[in-house]
């Protein structure tokens, strides 16, 4: 069983977290096809989030194909998603370590990384990039 | 049972002037809606006047389609801002005087939520932490098994954890029984993952309102360099909320995404804090968040 942790200072609605938790979860092999997510209720007694957040974080899971509500029993995983690939992880692990190594030495400070990082993914996002 | 209740044009006046100013708003069986507004927006006269604890002045209040006159409807909780205890006695005394005036009391209920704060009920109110005190009201309030609750203010003064505890023995109920709530907060962070539905009110008046997520998504945070107001042309003055301006840059939040960007504007999601403290801002200082835009 799955346990969400739902950081209510984070910027991303709750429902998304458990959105991305569940997916994380399904990649790292924590959860696997049949088994069950918790119910809306036991989220809601551990996190005090909205019920309705919980279930809307799982009709997206349910969109994406990953799990299925059953009346009366609970939501299923049903859809497996490819494991993270360690063949092209840690080769792109190790160049980001040499990248950090060099952000570092020019004294890069872990706010101006993220920030940097954070900038360039937003410009992929909107096709800007150059 | 759910339940839903519909406010109409309801308006409060005083002798010094209108608490409530024709008021619309639902909410809808098994929500849970925050109202939100600075003190003296009338949050706590509207709560009262739907727990029919006073009567309005103009327009009307329905749960389930029946008017609340004068009288609270029976499927109806109500915690008082000022969690009316009394503190000399034993909390097991609370209870038995709750009990024995409500005609609907779910003792086990009330009981466990009790056992749940940690309280011991031969205790006396009096000795009881904030919270726990906090979490008294509310298992008297829940004990009732009410189908809608009107909490005002549940979440002031109390640490983080009980703010925590309050918010999961809420949610829980809201899960299990379907219950609806209307609760006033000035905790912004709070609402955002506890509430579907969001209603400003200012100086009487509904404002915004909504669902959360509809109006977190719909606002935008434009950051741009440095701009006199009349290079700001591009963006649609109905959609400008807030304008503000330093030496090193210009900030805009917009309650509609734009459809496209000048070079050098960044566009980033809003934060309910942001929307929410943008508009009482913009409505403190007039003509603020219209300049520059026209």
């Amino acid at each position: 069983m799955i346990d969400y942790r739902i950081d209510r200072r984070a910027a991303i609605p709750a429902y998304l977290q458990i959105v991305a938790q569940t997916r994380q979860a399904l990649e790292q092999g924590r959860l696997a096809v049949g088994d069950q997510l918790p119910t809306a209720r036991e989220v809601v007694a551990s996190a005090g989030i909205n019920p309705n957040t919980v279930l809307k974080a799982y009709r997206e899971l349910e969109r994406q194909g990953l799990v299925e509500g059953r009346v009366g029993t609970g939501t299923f995983v049903t859809g497996d998603l490819v494991r993270l690939r360690t063949d092209l992880v840690s080769p792109l692990a190790g160049r980001l370590r040499d990248w950090l190594d060099a952000a570092a030495d020019g004294g890069m400070t872990r706010h101006e990384i993220e920030a940097l990082v954070t900038t360039i993914l937003d410009e992929r996002e909107r096709g800007t990039v150059r | 049972m759910t339940i839903q209740l519909e406010v109409r044009g309801a308006g409060k006046h005083h002798p010094s002037g209108w608490a409530l100013r024709d008021c619309d708003l639902t909410v809808d069986p098994s929500t849970v809606t925050a109202l939100i507004g600075p003190n003296g927006a009338g949050k706590s006269t509207l709560m009262a006047a739907a727990a029919g604890l006073t009567s309005l002045t103009t327009g009307e209040i329905l749960v389930n389609g029946r008017r609340v006159v004068r009288a609270m409807p029976p499927e109806l909780g109500y915690l008082a801002q000022d969690t009316p205890l009394y503190r000399r006695w034993r909390v097991a005394d609370m209870v038995d005087q709750t009990a024995d005036l409500n005609t609907r009391w779910d003792a086990p209920h009330a009981a466990r939520l009790i056992d749940e704060a940690g309280i011991d009920p031969d205790t006396r109110v009096g000795t009881l932490s904030g919270g726990q005190r906090t979490r008294l009201a509310l298992a008297l309030v829940l004990g009732k098994r009410p189908a809608l609750v009107l909490l005002d203010e549940p979440l002031a003064d109390l640490d983080p954890l009980a703010r925590l505890q309050v918010q999961q023995t809420l949610m829980t109920e809201v899960a299990t029984t379907g219950m609806t709530v209307l609760m006033s907060s000035h905790i912004l962070g709070d609402v955002q993952d506890t509430c579907d539905d969001l209603v400003l009110l200012q100086d009487g008046r509904v404002t915004l309102r909504g669902p959360v997520d509809v109006l977190i998504s719909r606002h935008r945070l434009l950051t741009g360099p440095p701009a006199d107001p009349a290079a700001l042309g591009w963006l649609k003055a109905p959609d400008v909320v807030e304008i503000r301006s330093s030496l090193r840059q210009t900030t805009v939040l917009v309650s509609a995404p734009p459809p496209g960007l000048p070079a050098g504007w960044t566009d980033q999601p809003a934060t309910l804090d942001e929307i929410v403290i943008a508009r009482l801002r913009a409505t403190t200082q007039p003509g603020h968040t219209q300049e520059g835009a026209a």
